[in-house]
């Protein structure tokens, strides 16, 4: 492992793809694998000091968390408690305190678990992601960049830069919900995380998940369905149906897929129900 | 002295140390010219070993290997059955099974050589449930696989099912549970055929790994060294299983001339290292129109695993609870322990009563509702009481009243309003509420004529400088056994507790007084010790003393107290602790999860020795016995846990335990110097029922087996909706 | 891989490790001497290794040893101020708060840190500030009441502390 003095200098070595060098950030998930002898790689780019990939920006139009903040920082940010709550719960029910202060959220994307417990909530905000590499930075919408299990829109020799949130001014409902295998320091079997804005219909609403397919998934159908309707039990029910349609969970050593699919719809009940009146 | 008494809050003798990082554990210590040693197991649960072969590029010649034929005494791990080698010989029979031993002084270089040792074995058939083995799909053990079984038969079955009573029938069952002491198990050994053989580590029975290195080594008594380091937990779990690695640690020791330490990652602990036995119970009762029981029948069986260890034991444990705190007078129980291709299961704090207790109280309740009595009515009309007789014949003199107990849980957990308003709120509310109770026993000390057999002896010791010595085998295991000792020798010899000495087991060094088990050390050895400190007293009183002077203390079997391990009649305990549990239990109807918001504990222990150890034992105890309920599953493949990581095999959090209410009721002992009964594994009987009579009165759903994660919740609502 | 060197501060004092640079910082703490550093799981979630690193709880099985150039950590050793023990440390004594011990160090970094986040902690605070400590002794209700006089200062008498006389 060695510590670039620089991003630059880190991105020249990652450019050399022959030389095999992976990035360590707060090394929560890759030391795991190390440990296990889980990795192919030998050769690590300490990332974690590079200033360049710290801190988080207020814009205007958008909130810029960069790639080495880690859960503890998104808890104490005043801007994202108000404006993006799901994100600060997710960071809050991250491991423990001893991980949230270590781990961080460009590690959580690229390490691109389907249980990972930020993803949702990055997906519910619509967030998009900055990547940058010697060639230059370029930006994705974050619902693109999972392309399958544990592959990515990332080019080797490509960093994550950061994540975008764009502000609104719209009135929102904010749900999210893990449910893991115990109340902390769990890993999700199911993670739900829904924003809806809702007049007397349902103006506008995105649902994402975690652990019920091989990526987080945003759920597309559902929203689609949801959108322009007025909630009743039946529309709740149909509803019901189609993110079960939507998602394809399996039976693992944490849970059954029979027990993610029922639960994925009594939190879709759950969430809908607690956006206001039903009829 | 007044405030070293007995009976008050002493502060840990060897917490200083530990509140600071200073008590050293086995992994802490290092030796001169010490290297490392590590396990090759087997991959497969059941064949025959065809080729061991060394590959890759590893320098082979710079390791010490050992297997089976390096081995200078016996290939056997002397305990009770003697059919356990340290290394496998030919044939193995579970996953995991030790087959051979490396060592070298680089840790990295050791691992990478483990993976390149290339075993091949001829697969033979496998079982891997009770009902295989029972059903002796394949003949994995002995002649019929069955490990051990016991009968015991009280009064006339024939008539009690077709007299008009109301017939309850059940079958219960309980899973694996890993004991998940956070130091996990290592020993550090020295070894040579001049000075013999000396290991340190962690561990609860010093004697136990005494005895089995002798047969090993072929070596005298006093060539063989066993002194235990500060220990991280035990629960059972380092009862007998260390005495596999302390001789592993030996024989590689022995071959290479060096000290060697092996300590297991968290990983191999989990995979290779005991477990609770799983089990499962049927049970048929009779109950008259006064809801009094008049016949139960009772068959409980244990999965053993792949070899005997203590089965035998853990059974008769089990099968001397089954009954619960119950009177009845046609009482039938049969058990088994049986084999299958798992590693072998072994003590767990309980020790075979948390399942049988399991199902007997999960049996209560069920019949309690058939015959629409409230749980604590239909209990109270049954209790045992002084003066009663339980199916071993043994009449209680306890002088226990149960329904007392009873009535200040009752009370202390408001169960009743509770219920009421819980009723009410569930009809309207996703989340149900429910209260569920368990009462119970524990079998205070070595069952049957154990104590008896095993006569333990203490020593004290008095120098010149004022120092009195406490030597015993007994370990500190975190629960607090040199804080009380030294208590009760404070006590009885009225000194300040700062000249007390309780030392560290070292078999060169102290005397046999049993190992730590049994919820038996405050009670036995701690009896013994006073006796010894009144011994001690009495000697300082002559003139010209000698110093150092030392007295000793050997246990007898008290007159009125007499066991026959043939009949299994008699008195399978000197005496009980009783106990009823309360569980105040949410379940979440959107995600399946049941919670226990509060639980409230009632014992009858004796004499509390000391108030903040004691609550802090039923504390701990609770808290392990919610674990076995609602968190932590063992996933089998092939007979291998498969989640053997922290991350998949979930133990409860700070954030997962309700408050934990301790209370307690002290009717002393009557032969027991201090009072004190056993402790140590009451709490881990009582949660498991009562947590899931509280599931049931929240979603009127009823489940029979443990552990009960929301996957299970979720199954066992849509089977009672169908 | 080649050892480096690694220079940094614990507790306190500033130090030249020679260590990997991919090794555990556990192991790198342990082979200096500092064994009040434990290892329970050296996967992150049992948090018996836990330290300060620059000013934060850490599990310290989970850096890698480069990480730590520079850095400002504090072990067990470094929590007492010489014979003077820390107040947590004297509360787990006093209430119960260690058992076996073996996760005690771990506990006390955790609630150390805890009450410097939160010096007037609910007991949600409390168990939310340890979930990622596991102790399997103590079923957690002495640590609580630990990190708890702690807090409230309640004086050192242990006649307090038996609820059950
Ligand atoms: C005990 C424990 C509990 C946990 N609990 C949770 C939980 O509840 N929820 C949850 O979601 N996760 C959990 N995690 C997982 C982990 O903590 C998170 O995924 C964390 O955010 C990873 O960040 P990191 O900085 O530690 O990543 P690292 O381990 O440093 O890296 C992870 C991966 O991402 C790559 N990487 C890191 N940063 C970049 C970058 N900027 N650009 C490109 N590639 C990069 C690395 O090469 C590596 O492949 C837990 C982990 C542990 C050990
Ligand atoms: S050893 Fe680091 S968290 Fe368990
Ligand atoms: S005191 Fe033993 S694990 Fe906490």
């Amino acid at each position: 492992m060695i510590t670039p003095k620089n991003l630059d200098e880190a991105l020249t070595l990652l450019a050399d793809r022959a030389a095999g060098w992976k990035p360590c950030a707060g090394g929560t998930d890759l030391m795991v694998l190390f440990e296990a002898g889980k990795l192919n790689h030998t050769k690590f780019v300490n990332i974690a000091a590079l200033t360049e990939l710290h801190g988080i920006e207020e814009r205007s139009d958008a909130i810029e968390i960069k790639a080495l903040t880690t859960y503890t920082d998104i808890l104490k940010h005043a801007t994202i408690q108000r404006e993006f709550p799901s994100l600060v719960t997710a960071a809050a029910l991250t491991g423990a305190v001893a991980i949230q202060n270590r781990g961080t959220i460009g590690g959580n994307i690229v390490n691109a678990s389907p249980a990972a417990d930020s993803p949702p909530a990055l997906l519910a905000y619509d967030a998009q992601v900055e990547l940058i590499s010697v060639k230059g930075v370029r930006r994705l919408a974050y619902a693109d960049f999972h392309k399958g299990y544990k592959q990515m829109d990332l080019q080797p020799g490509e960093l994550l830069k950061s994540v975008l949130l764009p502000r609104t001014h719209a009135e929102l409902h904010h749900y999210y919900r893990k449910v893991g295998t115990r109340r902390a320091q769990a890993i999700s079997k199911v993670c739900f995380c829904g924003v809806v804005e809702r007049e007397d219909r349902i103006k506008n609403i995105r649902i994402a998940l975690g652990s019920v397919a091989p990526i987080p998934l945003r759920a597309r159908r559902t929203e689609t369905f949801l959108i322009g309707k007025q909630l009743s039990s039946k529309i709740i029910d149909e509803a019901k149906k189609i993110i079960d349609q939507e998602i394809s969970p399996i039976d693992d050593i944490r849970s059954t897929a029979k027990y993610r699919r029922r639960v994925t719809q009594n939190l879709l009940e759950e969430f809908l129900c607690g956006t206001g009146s039903t009829n | 002295m007044a405030e070293n008494a007995i009976g008050q809050s002493v502060v840990r003798r060897e917490g200083r140390e530990k509140v600071t990082g200073q008590a050293k554990y086995v992994d802490d210590l290092s030796f001169p010219g010490m290297i490392f040693g590590a396990t090759v197991r087997s991959s497969v649960p059941r064949g025959r070993i065809r080729t061991i072969s060394f590959e890759g590029t590893i320098p082979w010649n710079e390791f010490v290997i050992v297997t089976a034929k390096d081995v200078p005494g016996k290939n056997i791990v002397a305990l009770i059955e003697h059919d356990q080698p340290y290394l496998a010989d030919g044939m193995v029979n579970h996953p995991e099974e030790a087959i051979v031993l490396l060592a070298h002084p680089d840790k990295y270089l050791l691992e990478e050589a483990r993976r390149h040792v290339r075993i091949e074995i001829d697969p033979l058939p496998a079982i891997f449930t009770i009902e295989d083995s029972l059903a002796q799909k394949e003949i994995v053990w002995g002649k019929d696989n069955v490990q051990k079984s016991f009968l015991i038969e009280t009064g006339n079955m024939k008539d009690a099912w077709t007299n008009g009573h109301v017939v309850v029938e059940g079958a219960y069952e309980t899973g694996a549970q890993e004991q998940l002491y956070i130091e996990p198990q290592g020993m550090i050994a020295v070894a040579n055929p001049a000075d013999g053989v000396t290991v340190r580590g962690s561990l609860q029975c010093p004697f136990y790994i005494h005895k089995a290195l002798i047969e090993l080594f072929a070596l005298p008594p006093e060539k063989i060294r066993v002194i235990q380091t500060e220990t991280g937990g035990g629960f059972g779990g380092k009862e007998e299983y260390p005495t596999i690695i302390a001789g592993h640690a030996a024989l590689l020791a022995w071959k290479s001339g060096r000290p060697v330490k092996i300590i297991y990652d968290r990983a191999e602990d989990m995979v290779a290292t005991t477990k609770r036995h799983p089990s499962r119970t049927k049970i048929k009762t009779a109950v008259d129109k006064q809801g009094k029981l008049t016949a139960m029948n009772i068959d409980f069986v244990i999965d053993g695993g792949a070899y005997v260890t203590l089965s035998p034991v853990v059974l008769s444990r089990g099968t001397l609870h089954s009954f619960g705190p119950y009177a009845c007078p046609n009482v039938k129980i049969t058990s088994k322990a049986v084999a299958t291709n798992t590693p072998p299961h072994g003590a767990f704090r309980g020790f075979g009563a948390p399942q049988s207790l399991f199902a007997i109280e999960r049996h209560m309740d069920r019949v309690a509702r058939k015959v629409g009595l409230s749980p604590d009515e239909f209990r109270r009309r049954n209790f045992l009481s002084d003066g009663k007789t339980m199916p071993t014949g043994q009449i209680v003199r306890d002088g226990v009243d149960l329904s007392a107990l009873l009535d200040r849980a009752l009370e202390l957990s408001h169960f009743h309003d509770k219920r009421r308003r819980f009723a009410r709120e569930n009809t309207t509310s996703a989340i149900k509420k429910g209260m569920g109770l368990a009462t119970f026993m524990h079998g205070a000390g070595f069952t049957g004529s154990g104590e008896a057999y095993l006569a333990s002896i203490v020593a004290i010791e008095a120098t010149k400088e004022g120092i009195v010595r406490v030597l015993t085998s007994s370990t500190e295991i975190g629960q607090g056994k040199n804080t009380v000792f030294a208590q009760i020798v404070a006590e009885t010899l009225r000194i300040p507790i700062d000249r007390i000495e309780v030392t560290m087991p070292d078999t060169a060094i102290v005397p046999n007084s049993g190992p730590t088990v049994a919820s038996r050390t405050a009670m036995v050895v701690g009896g013994l010790v006073a006796e010894a400190a009144k011994n001690l007293k009495e000697l300082l009183k002559k003139k010209d003393i000698h110093f150092p002077v030392k007295v000793t203390a050997q246990y007898q079997q008290p007159k009125d107290i007499s066991f026959d391990d043939k009949t299994y009649r008699g008195d399978a305990y000197g005496t009980y602790a009783w106990a009823v549990y309360v569980a105040e239990v949410s379940v979440d109807t959107v995600t399946y999860e049941a919670h226990v918001d509060d639980f409230v504990a009632v014992q009858e222990i004796g004499k509390v020795l000391n108030p903040t150890l004691a609550s802090g034992q039923i504390e701990g105890g609770v808290a392990q016995a919610i674990g076995m309920v609602l968190y932590e599953k063992v996933e089998w493949k092939e007979g291998r846990m498969v989640n053997g990581q922290m991350t998949n095999y979930i133990m409860p959090t700070s954030v997962d335990v309700p408050p934990i209410r301790v209370f307690f009721e002290g009717v002393p002992y009557r032969h027991s110097p201090t009072g004190a009964k056993g402790i140590g594994e009451l709490p881990m009987d009582g949660p498991a029922p009562a947590i899931l009579n509280a599931i049931e009165d929240a979603i009127g759903v009823s489940i029979n087996k443990i552990p009960c994660l929301p996957e299970d919740i979720l199954e066992a609502m849509e089977r009672s909706r169908a | 891989m080649p050892k480096q060197i690694i220079t940094c501060t614990i507790n306190g004092q500033s130090q030249r490790l020679d260590a990997h640079p991919m090794s555990r910082l556990l192991d790198v703490l342990r082979e200096h001497g500092l064994t009040g550093t434990k290892e329970g799981c050296g996967e992150g979630e049992c948090g018996a290794c836990s330290i300060f690193f620059n000013g934060r709880v850490v599990n310290s099985c989970l850096v890698p040893a480069l990480q730590a150039e520079g850095a400002t950590m504090t072990t067990i050793e470094g929590i007492a101020n010489g014979e003077q023990l820390h107040a947590v440390q004297e509360a787990f004594l006093k209430y119960g708060g260690a058992q076996c011990g073996i996760c005690t160090p771990g506990m006390i970094m955790a609630a150390v840190a805890l009450l410097k986040e939160k010096p007037n902690p609910t007991e949600a605070d409390i168990r939310e500030g340890l979930a990622g400590n596991l102790c399997r002794c103590t079923g957690y209700m002495k640590i609580f009441e630990s990190v708890m006089r702690v807090f409230k200062g309640k004086g050192t008498d242990l006649e307090e502390t038996c609820p059950h006389k």
